[in-house]
């Protein structure tokens, strides 16, 4: 009978901070956009979706970007999962912050 | 019976994706939380462990589809830039809505805020569909690795809520029309 050994947390905290850092950048980029003509100008990736092409598809890209990098790092790790947990549960919050217009006025 | 073209990628996006999401999602939460609780996780089947895994894919390609359809397929007619001198802006959602002070915060508010906050959705989303799919039934062992996913897919289903309510309110007070016409039934022909 074979047992397999268990499966470090490393895999699935990397996917978690990662979705928190990926938040927090679709908040970041979406004030950035709203604020700065200089960004919404290089955020128009697909004219008639205008900035909010360019917002989302570099907020994406930094998700994916820092979840492969994470991964390679802690794919076969055990991390800290309770701190992992928390930056990344403040990286959500900061990005559904951001991403409300009132919040986002105050910038 | 007639709908035009816009008007049908319209209810793809918020009835056939968002509607689909949220329902599909309400029922992903009572599982998710029956795991969390350590109350299914661990007598949970093959064949059970399987059908959660298909059941959040379907949820992705739903979410994804969401924002897919709504940002580059409804949202340019929504903020259609009206020709100079244009009377009936019937044909220009936004510039229906700023028009008015009674209705401009429908896009302030509820249109800059839905644009943004319903990709958090196909992001929490696809996190938790990756997750299950990796750890499975041995998500058990990971006390903090379930509360987490759970902690993403209610944010998910919040972020899909808001755009959800916004969606069909601004598409209450300006709705985009226009387009190809489809007839549904035989009048008209």
């Amino acid at each position: 009978m074979s047992v397999r050994a268990e499966r470090t947390n490393g895999s699935g905290a990397a996917a978690i901070l990662a979705a928190g850092v990926g938040a927090a950048a679709l908040g970041v980029m979406a004030v950035a956009g709203d604020k700065s003509a200089a960004v919404k100008s290089a955020m128009i990736f697909y004219r008639p979706t205008g900035p909010l092409s360019g917002v989302t598809t570099v907020a994406i890209l930094i998700w994916l970007g820092s979840w492969a990098v994470l991964e390679w790092r802690w794919q076969r790790r055990s991390v800290a999962l309770g701190r992992v947990c928390v930056a990344a549960g403040v990286l959500l919050g900061v990005g559904v912050l951001l991403t409300f217009p009132v919040v986002g006025d105050l910038f | 019976m007639q709908i035009t073209v816009r008007e049908l990628w319209t209810m793809v996006h918020g009835m056939g994706f968002g509607a689909l999401y949220l329902l599909a999602c309400s029922g992903a939460l009572v599982e998710l939380w029956r795991m969390t609780t350590g109350r299914g996780v661990g007598e949970m089947t093959v064949g059970q462990e399987r059908f959660l895994k298909v059941y959040l894919l379907v949820m992705v390609v739903l979410a994804w589809g969401a924002v897919l359809t709504g940002t580059y397929v409804v949202y340019p007619w929504y903020r259609a830039v009206a020709p100079a001198g244009t009377v009936d802006l019937a044909g220009y959602p936004q510039r229906l809505l700023m028009h008015s002070a009674a209705t401009s915060g429908w896009h302030s508010v509820g249109m800059e805020w839905k644009e943004h906050v319903a990709w958090l959705t196909p992001m929490s989303i696809t996190m938790v569909a990756f997750v299950f799919a990796r750890y499975g039934r041995e998500l058990g062992r990971h006390r903090q690795l379930r509360a987490a996913v759970l902690g993403f897919a209610f944010v998910s289903f919040l972020a899909a809520g808001v755009a959800g309510v916004f969606g069909a309110m601004i598409n209450k007070h300006a709705p985009v029309m226009g387009g190809a016409v489809i007839s549904l039934s035989g009048e008209g022909r």
